[in-house]
């Protein structure tokens, strides 16, 4: 289906653009940077002089005003690279910065937006630690407002751009336990007692660095404080909604992606005298993963599209973002199955789709907690 | 100063191509198509001309309505408007008759300087501009990997094997764009934006004084076929030292590899 009512000429323009700028910028040098375990940090400012860092974010701090279709095209783009964790660490400021737009000061919001957005510095979004992930609300790491500053104590981890980043959009406790003693901080790499405790080796996601944070003492000044003290919850929560909308369109791209290589090889592939495409069983397994597949991006789609016209739709983002997830698990399986021992070669992309949309499914809250969320949504 | 950037909407050389039972044709509805890559330098090299000199830079193609695609690209990047000649006698025009009506597209706008890619990337016949040079009556350089203006002359360096001319030629002038002479920009979502409203203006061969019978192509297509794949196989056999003596030999003699 062509979708005509959520993209039209201008979204077909720019993933035209994205797919110049990827031919040209990283499918040449992926590999290297899979090999690498990361990307070369010059890529930030490539990416946002052809206009991708900044889409969706105001002109005012350097951004290029789109709707949500656009980024959703870009998105679907960028996952054609076969890279998951290379959208994800190149793109991490869009966890990082939306908080910051949305309750920083206009002072704030100058001073920490533009040079993310021209790709001269790096952000990255600190919510998860070794105790606490998806239950925001018991997160540990200590903020202790002294005079000016806050000192910061504890730490953070499976920080996406965390090695490198120049700045986290952290959430720390300022208060008392629970949901409401939490505010976003902006802790700079420079401040003394921030470290990176270490590069966190990952199943997938290898051309993307994550990291474990650790702040000793850290002295982070109050003027750093994003919206209220006390109030970071919400945003926090607010944020997650379009980090697992993206990330459900991450997966039914990757997913997609997995079953156009898999099509393609059974049509190469022969077995018993005959593309292996000719074969019953393997033309219902590509027509089950197709039809999966339009399911779920028709159902992203839509829920987009309620979040572009104004909603606020906590259930089907949540229900958008499992449903994709496990639609991708299934078709990138079942593309490995189809390609046979070729499928688990490191030679072949859907080993790599295998590896890297595995976290889909964990990141961004996992399966369970989603089901959590629906179910008091819909008030069981 | 008017510069005219001729440029053509080609199928993506990744596409899967197939030819339809007639033999005649290309069968279209599975190709993506894209701006001819070498047509991209040519934009490229007139907007930076625009941007250091003033220029205004129109994009013109002769094609179906779908052309107007890559037009929007090259209006995204930076081109001020297009003129598409389409219509009636435009799909089966050779070389010849596309040069011809592009010459007189180009005359129309009165443009003194043209860009165009050095070949299309789909038939390859590097034909279209250097007719319309001289047609035009204009001078004309090809392969161009380094433009400059100076004045009313233009300064280009021409790629020849192993080295290249420095040329000078009087406006008006057509070129031809090498890969290599510049990055072509990607275009952004403002300026995609910003080209939805500039114009692209249609033209019909009748419009531009032409007739379809007098640019009715001079040859006669007889029959499209793909590529066939010639794979050779050459089995060594020996121990190791001999195969790979034989192999060095095979290389260097035979495949002249070496």
């Amino acid at each position: 289906m062509r979708y005509g009512e959520y993209f039209n000429e201008t979204h077909e323009q720019m993933r035209r653009s994205a797919r110049k700028f990827i031919e040209s910028e990283i499918a040449p040098y992926l590999a290297d940077w899979e090999d690498a375990e990361l990307f070369p940090r010059e890529l930030y400012a490539k990416a946002a002089a052809a206009g991708f860092l900044g889409l969706g974010y105001p002109e005012e701090y350097g951004g290029l005003e789109a709707d949500i279709f656009h980024r959703i095209a870009m998105t679907e783009e960028f996952i054609r690279t076969g890279s998951i964790g290379l959208v994800a660490g190149l793109f991490s400021l869009n966890i990082a910065i939306p908080p910051i737009l949305a309750m920083g000061t206009p002072e704030q919001k100058r001073r920490f937006i533009p040079p993310v957005l021209a790709g001269e510095k790096i952000a990255a979004l600190g919510i998860t630690e070794p105790n606490a992930g998806s239950d925001v609300a018991n997160i540990e790491t200590r903020a202790v407002r002294d005079g000016g500053d806050y000192v910061v104590n504890g730490a953070k981890t499976f920080i996406t751009s965390g090695c490198r980043a120049d700045f986290v959009t952290a959430a720390v406790r300022t208060g008392g336990p629970g949901f409401e003693g939490i505010s976003l901080l902006v802790i700079e790499s420079g401040t003394p007692g921030f470290r990176v405790a270490g590069k966190i080796r990952k199943m997938g996601w290898n051309a993307s660095d994550t990291a474990e944070l650790v702040f000793e003492d850290c002295r982070v000044p109050a003027a750093n404080l994003i919206g209220a003290e006390n109030q970071g919850f919400m945003a926090v929560m607010q944020n997650f909604q379009d980090e697992r909308i993206s990330m459900a369109v991450m997966a039914h791209a990757a997913a997609e992606l997995a079953y156009e290589t898999a099509l393609k090889y059974t049509e190469e592939r022969s077995a018993f005298n005959r593309p292996i495409r000719a074969f019953q069983v393997t033309r219902h397994k590509l027509v089950d993963m197709a039809t999966k597949i339009e399911a779920a991006k028709a159902f992203n789609y839509k829920v987009a599209a309620s979040i572009a016209a104004g909603e606020y739709p906590v259930a089907e983002v949540s229900m958008a973002k499992n449903f994709a997830c496990e639609v991708c698990d299934k078709v990138a399986y079942d593309a490995v199955q189809l390609h046979g021992g070729y499928g688990y070669a490191r030679e072949y992309l859907v080993e790599r789709i295998y590896r890297d949309t595995r976290i889909l499914s964990l990141g961004g809250g996992t399966t369970e907690i989603m089901k959590e969320i629906i179910a008091k949504y819909l008030q069981y | 100063m008017k510069i005219a950037v001729l440029i053509k909407r080609v199928p993506d050389t990744a596409s899967v191509f197939a030819i339809n039972p007639d033999q005649k044709s290309v069968a279209t509805d599975k190709l993506k198509f894209v701006m001819s890559p070498y047509d991209e330098h040519a934009v490229e090299e007139a907007i930076k001309l625009k941007e250091a000199n003033g220029a205004d830079v129109v994009v013109v193609s002769l094609g179906p309505d779908s052309a107007k695609e890559v037009m929007r690209t090259a209006l995204a990047m930076g081109a001020d408007e297009g003129l598409l000649v389409t219509g009636a006698g435009t799909d089966s025009l050779t070389s010849k008759g596309v040069a011809e009506a592009l010459a007189a597209a180009v005359k129309s706008i009165g443009a003194e300087l043209v860009f165009a890619g050095k070949q299309a990337v789909d038939d390859d016949a590097s034909q279209v501009a250097e007719r319309v040079a001289e047609l035009l009556e204009m001078a004309h350089a090809s392969v161009v990997t380094k433009f400059e203006l100076n004045g009313g002359t233009a300064v280009v360096n021409r790629e020849i094997e192993g080295g290249s001319y420095t040329l000078e030629l009087p406006l008006p002038a057509v070129i031809t764009i090498e890969k290599g002479i510049n990055t072509p920009r990607y275009p952004t979502l403002p300026n995609i934006m910003k080209a939805k409203k500039k114009p692209i203006a249609e033209k019909s061969l009748a419009d531009l004084g032409l007739s379809a019978e007098a640019l009715a192509p001079g040859v006669v297509l007889e029959s499209l076929s793909l590529p066939r794949q010639n794979r050779r196989n050459h089995i060594i056999d020996g121990d190791t030292p001999a195969r790979v003596n034989e192999l060095i030999r095979l290389l260097k003699e035979e495949e002249k590899a070496l």
